[in-house]
């Protein structure tokens, strides 16, 4: 049995397909990195994924049960933009995320409680290069400071998968790098299996251990909402550079083109 | 140098706030001194030691029916009606707003009634209130909650769903329950706006709490004003509608700074 198994699923809103046909099974511990064109349903397959939504036909099973049809802490997310809390500051953000799972009736912890949870969110932020903001609110903090707030907020409720939606989409290039490597180094302490959508195909094939390719298949000119993406191309990263490098070389121009082919060129030296 | 882009300094910004009050003063100064001369015992425009004496008979001696200092008695009952009419009204609309903007299912019935329900002039159905209520000081209070509950709702409601979806499934990530994502996010961010929508709503709260007391009243700055009236007391007037907007002019103030003391987070914009 697949940790994760995609069955056949479709995404429809009214008669507009977005995502038709997803078959796709998934070990725990992959980093599946998602590329596609702008449009094409790569939020929308993360919103199935985190319980936002229910497909309109198909079964997303974890461990062989459905996946749980609400958003829980099984599942940690972060966003490109609007995912820490606006009104904590830096330790709060974190320590919240100890306190909701066991506070049901205040969603706040008191005394020693309180005291070891902020301990715990404070080792977190330190892992995550935020050990000097720990009072500050995030409006105060750089946006990459704000993903990487995001980040240990998503990690602190030890969720068994995490959904990055362009986390770093909005980040500067350099800023970028370091974020890229300290999601690698989380990624292997952790094991965590990870879903990351992202613009930047250098990120994809850089980061992941398999690259999954949105794409429609069919199209109808007169009708161009008649059908949806599916996934056309599904490329393991870490067996084979070489094949790896000339599986995304045989890409189709149109894809390649949809995925910003610029930073492929910047970071070929790989 | 284009009119645009001239700026005062500090000490100009200061002369300049002034200047339209001096002006004011001066032109009424003017204008009552004229009167007086003609007529010494005119009352539309009483000149300052006229209304100086109305203080200190009002603020600073017994009244010899009731033994009270009429000023402050009279300011202590407008405020108490304030200051629970603008509590009552308070909690009712961050409830109703929360509701409404957060739980779907609670929206579908609460949002049309809120919207229904603020499009009523409060004080047309002042008299029902009269009869409801009586002429006591639940009517009063009543008339202040009904005037702003609707409206403050509204807007809170408003703020809820501009809290972005990304916050609420986040907190759902991290395991909060509807009533604890209520709690932990988004009350704490409703209440900052609370004390914007109350320094807007404070005009109309002191509008329904003088009409309800310039009707039935026995005390209150309203009940003064209308009471004395009839004599054509403007020396008494006069100072209690300063007294009035200095009162109304410390309650926004206060609610400011409460505002940057509670939520330093709001001043400087989101996440
Ligand atoms: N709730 C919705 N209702 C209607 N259409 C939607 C909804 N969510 C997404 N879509 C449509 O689905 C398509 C895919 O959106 P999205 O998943 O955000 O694309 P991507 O993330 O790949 O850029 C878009 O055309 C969008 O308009
Ligand atoms: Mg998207």
């Amino acid at each position: 049995m697949s940790f994760i198994e995609i069955r056949n699923v479709w995404q429809a809103y009214g008669d507009h397909v977005v995502l038709e046909r997803l078959k796709l099974t998934v070990e725990e511990g992959q980093l599946c990195t998602l590329v596609g064109a702008s449009g094409c349903g790569k939020s929308t397959f993360l919103r199935l994924l985190l319980g936002q939504e229910r497909p309109s036909k198909g079964q997303l099973l974890l461990q062989g049960k459905p996946f749980p049809a609400e958003p829980d802490a099984s599942r940690g997310v972060v966003f490109q933009r609007y995912s820490v809390f606006p009104h904590l500051t830096v330790l709060d953000n974190v320590t919240i995320g100890l306190e909701l799972p066991r506070a049901h009736l205040t969603g706040r912890l008191w005394g020693s409680a309180k005291r070891r949870a902020r301990e715990e969110a404070a080792q977190m932020l330190e892992k995550v290069g935020l050990g000097a903001a720990f009072h500050q609110y995030p409006s105060q903090l750089s946006g990459g400071m704000q993903q990487r707030l995001a980040i240990a907020q998503a990690l602190i409720a030890r969720p068994r998968v995490l959904l990055l939606d362009e986390p770093f989409g909005a980040l500067d290039p350099g800023i970028r790098k370091d974020m890229h490597a300290l999601l690698l180094e989380l990624w292997r302490e952790s094991g965590l299996t990870v879903f990351m959508v992202t613009h930047d195909l250098y990120e994809g094939f850089h980061l992941g251990t398999r690259l999954l390719v949105f794409d429609k298949v069919r199209i109808d000119p007169q009708a161009p909402q008649a059908y949806g993406a599916r996934i056309t191309y599904d490329i393991p990263l870490n067996s084979d550079r070489r094949q790896t490098r000339e599986a995304i070389a045989a890409l189709p121009p149109h894809v390649l083109d949809a995925i910003n082919p610029v930073s492929q060129e910047n970071h070929d030296e790989r | 140098m284009r009119f645009i882009n001239r700026h005062p300094g500090l000490g100009g910004r200061l002369l300049l706030a002034l200047l339209p009050l001096i002006l004011l003063a001066l032109i009424y100064g003017t204008a009552s001194t004229l009167r007086l001369a003609d007529n010494p015992d005119d009352r539309l425009l009483p000149s300052l030691p006229q209304m100086a004496d109305a203080v200190v008979r009002l603020g600073f001696t017994e009244d010899k029916r009731t033994g009270e200092y009429l000023l402050w008695s009279d300011t202590l009952a407008s405020l108490e009606r304030l200051g629970l009419g603008l509590s009552i009204a308070s909690l009712a609309g961050l409830a109703l707003g929360t509701a409404a903007g957060v739980f779907p299912l609670l929206g579908a019935s609460l949002s049309p009634l809120l919207a229904i329900a603020s499009m009523v002039p409060p004080l047309a159905i002042l008299p029902i209130l009269f009869i409801v209520f009586g002429l006591d000081e639940l009517s009063k209070i009543m008339l202040i909650v009904i005037g702003l509950t609707p409206v403050l709702a509204r807007d809170l409601e408003q703020r809820a769903r501009e809290i972005p979806q990304e916050v609420l499934i986040k907190a759902q990530t991290l395991g909060a329950t509807s009533w604890t994502l209520v709690l932990r996010v988004i009350l704490p961010q409703l209440l900052a706006r609370l004390l914007v929508s109350l320094r807007l709503m404070l005009g109309s709260a002191w509008l329904f709490l003088i009409s309800a007391e310039a009707i039935s009243a026995t005390a209150g700055l309203g009940y003064r004003i209308f009471l004395v009236r009839r004599y054509m007391a403007m020396d008494v007037i006069l100072p209690y509608v300063v007294w009035i907007t200095l009162l109304a002019w410390a309650m926004d103030w206060g609610l400011r700074r409460l505002h940057r003391y509670w939520f330093p987070w709001s001043e400087g914009g989101r996440a």
